[in-house]
């Protein structure tokens, strides 16, 4: 028998704003536990929320993006449940109306290209986080409660697990470019569930789905999505059914285990949330967003190849990420050759990045300071040779190139009456080199340029050295 | 000091003029409120030391020095607050309510916080956590609430006013119980930052006085928006001291039937008084009908015990509050705490309020009752299509004795019948002293559309002066 698959995907991505969804705390990963928080967050008696309207704008850049229709009127309500890391005992969410729905995005699979829907997309404040200390104490870090996240879910349109990965990539990739969210699993600010099930083919209806939670890396979503399809193939086959139920993906043995079965609906006891007026979202704000929104990845790539020139290779290395790419485009922008500036980014930029384990953001090198370097390099002012020492120290102490250049004298000789002399006495000098020419031996002119280099401290221009050098050997 | 003969002005007067100091007003407030207060247990918390503001200026604010009492479900800074329950009951605020910020700043004196109901479920202030309060008028009473101890507070001379909050009435049923005026705002119009919820679609904080221009003198200090609210409307706040003293010659005033039928023929006849003052006035009365006030009980019982059940949610003995003992696992530090925290007519809100909006009820009862809450909205529009001001009875009946209803909550719950629908559509309703039903007073209630608290202040200054109820004194204050 053949079965076919069915998958949705729920993704939360944190907004990227300076503070929380309903309350004026700070939002920085890795603060020092419960620091960034008021009593709005602890839920003290009397508080009230205050939308962050900022949530707003990213959210609706998202949605502009994924080609969502985002509702006129904003519209909250609350989800109940008791827990430590959850204050008031409910969290505030958009479940009757959310910001947007109806969208969709397209992916590329084994070369076919399809277009997978977006159901809605809601913004909702996070929680706090519970830890379980080894004394017996459970400890709460309020930090994380009332982040701003947007939940997009899409529709269940993926039939296997590489059309799921394609969707996790390429939406990752949207929201990453719109600078809403940074995106990163690892530190929670992308988080994803996943909804399975499968049904005989030609069967209508669909089978009992499974949900995955908490999977921490596209790699995971796709592994698990693999075993779940297998393992819910066999129950099937064997005459079992299959139990609405929560598993987890065991990273270990590349299984997914069962978490609980849910018997009927949990009752969150869902209604308005009464202290959050609506605020209208009018297409005039929508149309400034749109304006405002940062360029795709899709029609950077575009640039960089066909405007460009750049190969493809290197154009995607760039877009890896926004910043990346944002930084490339400020140099270019700042008047940088694109092709020298992607060559730099790509290896001496990243190169640097990798052995010190920064980021872009982290660096005293301004992508001002990369195109004034590329312009020294290309007016002959510096040789590449010298450039990577302006590079090390840029980079280091954010010194601007061209004034350290000026400053220790690096600036390339090139200039022919300085130069000829020099290249005629060098000649006179050494006899035996005019000889070793004459006799075709191309090593004479590699001491001969060695000579120039050495009296010069590495600053004359090599090709000008080596034009004149032969022009003076062949006259002799 | 005893405010049975004053009111703001005549304070403000003393004040500015050095025959009474600030500090002297305040140690004579809390010494009074200590001595009446063996009678009328109005008070959860009296501050011993209270001081006035410093750099009080009498000439630019009329609340300069002037003590106010607070109900103990509005956040004082460092003053201890309630709500009457014990599961607040050693809950230290660390932030104001923007009605005591705006309060501080006008200069005004915080001598305590007053008594109520328990998280201000109830219509008699029986249910607090420190015991009853006693009406100032006959102590065998109730003072009604759920504002029961501000209204005791101001009638019975401790203050000459007082912060209260009102939900479905417990501004207005207690004002109409104490003789004294009251008045709940428009939804909107007040900040509710720091206001302990109840229903948070109908509870508004107000003022309760015993003259009506002392509560226009509050209101203009406490309303306006707020960036701690957004439910709070950024209209401009008139003056309302400038609807004091006008006259009421034209005033289009609607009397619903369904109100003057709810009441019996004494206090009727009160009631009718009243009217017959405004129709003499030149004011022109048309008999007008709320249909849907058959409903307003059952409707605002799902809404506002809904909207406390997830409310009061956060009182789960983890971060601050009541936390039972001897316990041995969360979901028994849930349980426990809040089993023993809140009384029992909280527990029977929070249940009511939890199954209206469980997945099998929702559909049933929440959103039905929302739709009953458009059609009530709908009735009052109607009226104020072509009327001013809406008047009848606040109560069904004056102040009951203590220990009477306590024990049938629905007899309790129908306590709320006149004056739940003007919380239900949001709009201003004030009660104000109509006269005497066998030595107990009884209440005008005046309502208006949204934002027009004007015409509610006009017609009630109205009535002040033509019954000059304010000159008796209370029965039960004698010795």
């Amino acid at each position: 028998m053949n079965f076919k698959s069915t998958i949705g995907l729920e993704v939360h991505f944190e907004l990227k704003t300076k503070s929380k969804i309903f309350s004026p705390s700070p939002v920085t990963y890795g603060a020092e536990q419960n620091t960034e928080t008021n009593v709005i967050d602890w839920a003290m008696p009397g508080t009230l929320p205050m939308v962050n309207k900022n949530v707003y704008r990213l959210g609706i850049m998202v949605a502009i993006a994924t080609h969502a229709h985002i509702l006129p009127t904003t519209h909250f309500d609350r989800k109940n449940y008791f827990y430590p890391d959850n204050p008031k005992a409910y969290q505030i969410t958009q479940f009757f109306q959310p910001l947007a729905r109806d969208g969709y995005i397209e992916v590329e699979v084994r070369g076919k290209k399809k277009r997978i829907g977006i159901h809605e997309m809601h913004i909702e404040e996070d929680a706090g986080k519970n830890t379980h200390g080894t004394n017996g104490f459970s400890y709460v870090d309020l930090n994380r409660q009332g982040v701003p996240l947007l939940e997009v879910v899409s529709e269940p349109d993926m039939e296997d697990p590489e059309e799921a990965y394609a969707y996790l990539e390429k939406l990752r990739k949207i929201v990453q470019f719109t600078g809403a969210s940074d995106v990163k699993m690892e530190e929670g600010s992308m988080r994803v569930d996943t909804n399975i099930s499968i049904r005989p083919a030609g069967q209508k209806e669909l089978g009992t789905k499974v949900e995955m939670k908490n999977l921490n890396s596209f790699d995971h979503v796709r592994r698990s999505l693999a075993y779940e399809e297998k393992r819910q193939e066999q129950v099937l086959l064997a005459g079992g059914h299959i139990q609405l139920s929560t598993r987890r993906f065991d990273e270990a043995t590349g299984k997914t285990v069962l978490e609980r079965v849910k018997e009927g609906a949990s009752d969150y006891r869902y209604f308005p949330e009464p202290d959050i007026a609506p605020d209208h979202i009018s297409q005039e704000w929508i149309d400034q967003i749109a304006k405002e929104l940062p360029k795709s990845p899709f029609d950077r790539y575009d640039d960089y190849v066909n405007k460009f020139g750049l190969k493809p290779y290197d154009a995607n290395v760039l877009l890896q990420t926004k910043e990346s790419s944002d930084f490339f485009d400020a140099a270019v922008a700042a008047g940088a050759d694109p092709t020298l500036a992607a060559n730099w980014m790509n290896t001496q930029v990243n190169g640097y990045l990798n052995d010190h384990r920064v980021s872009l953001n982290d660096i005293k090198l301004t992508p001002e300071h990369l195109a004034e370097m590329i312009k020294l390099i290309k007016d002959g002012t510096i040789s590449s040779k010298i450039a990577k020492k302006v590079f090390a120290e840029t980079i280091a102490n954010g010194t601007d190139p061209k004034k350290y250049v000026e400053d220790n004298g690096m600036v390339q000789l090139s200039d022919t009456s300085v130069l000829a002399p020099m290249v005629k006495k060098v000649v006179d000098d050494n006899p035996q080199s005019v000889e070793d020419f004459k006799n075709g031996k191309d090593r004479a002119i590699g001491f001969l340029v060695g000579q120039i280099m050495k009296q010069t401290r590495g600053k004359a221009n090599p090709k000008m050295v080596n034009k004149l050098l032969n022009q003076e050997l062949q006259s002799r | 000091m005893n405010y049975l003969n004053e009111n703001i002005d005549s304070l403000n007067k003393k004040l500015a003029s050095g025959d009474l100091s600030a500090d002297k007003l305040a140690q004579d407030t809390v010494a009074n409120i200590k001595d009446t207060d063996k009678k009328l247990n109005a008070w959860i918390t009296v501050v011993d030391d209270a001081k006035p503001a410093e750099n009080l200026d009498f000439s630019k604010s009329k609340l300069a020095g002037i003590p106010i009492a607070i109900k103990d479900n509005i956040i004082t800074n460092g003053i201890k607050t309630t709500a009457a329950s014990h599961m607040l009951y050693n809950y230290m605020p660390m932030y104001d309510a923007t009605v005591v910020s705006k309060l501080k700043k006008a200069g005004a004196t915080f001598v305590g916080k007053t008594n109520m109901d328990e998280f201000a479920m109830g219509s008699s202030t029986e249910h607090s956590y420190y015991g009853a309060t006693h009406n100032p008028w006959n102590l065998d009473k109730v003072p009604g609430g759920s504002s029961g101890g501000s209204a005791a507070a101001v009638a019975g001379g401790q203050v000459v006013a007082a912060l209260g909050s009102d939900t479905g009435g417990s501004i207005r049923q207690p004002a109409a119980f104490n003789g004294i005026f009251g008045i709940k705002p428009t939804y909107g119009r007040v900040s509710r930052w720091g206001l302990i919820a109840f229903g948070s679609s109908l509870d508004q904080i107000g003022v309760m006085t015993k003259r009506v221009k002392d509560s226009a003198e509050v209101l203009n200090v406490i309303a306006g928006a707020d960036e701690h609210d957004s439910t709070v409307s950024t209209r401009e706040v008139p003056d309302f001291t400038k609807f004091i003293g006008q006259d009421v010659k034209g005033l289009r005033v609607a009397v619903p039937k369904e109100y003057m039928e709810a009441v019996d023929g004494k206090m009727r006849e009160v009631i009718q008084k009243q009217i017959d003052a405004l129709k003499d006035a030149g004011a022109i009365i048309n008999e007008v009908s709320l249909p849907h006030t058959k409903y307003v009980v059952p409707d605002y019982y799902i809404i506002a015990s809904s909207e406390a059940s997830s409310n009061l949610q956060r009182y789960d003995g983890i971060r601050y509050g009541y936390r039972a003992e001897d316990t041995k696992n969360l979901l028994d530090v849930y349980v426990k705490s809040r089993s023993e925290g809140f009384g029992a007519e909280v527990k029977r809100r929070i249940m009511l309020g939890s199954f209206a909006l469980s997945a099998g009820s929702y559909d049933r009862f929440f959103r039905q009752a929302a739709k009953v809450r458009t059609l009530i909205c709908d009735d009052f529009d109607k009226i104020f299509a072509e009327n001013d001001v809406i008047v009848g009875p606040t109560t069904t009946e004056p102040a009951f004795g203590i220990g009477e209803e306590v024990s049938d909550p629905i007899k309790m719950y129908n306590n709320d019948i006149l004056t739940i629908s003007a919380n239900l559509a949001g709009i201003p309703a004030a009660s104000v002293p109509a006269g005497l039903v066998d030595g107990m007073p009884v209440g005008l209630q005046i309502m208006a559309k949204r934002f027009d608290e004007g015409n509610v202040f006009k017609t009630a200054d109205f009535i002040e002066r033509s019954n000059k109820f304010y000159e008796k004194t209370p029965t039960g204050m004698e010795d």
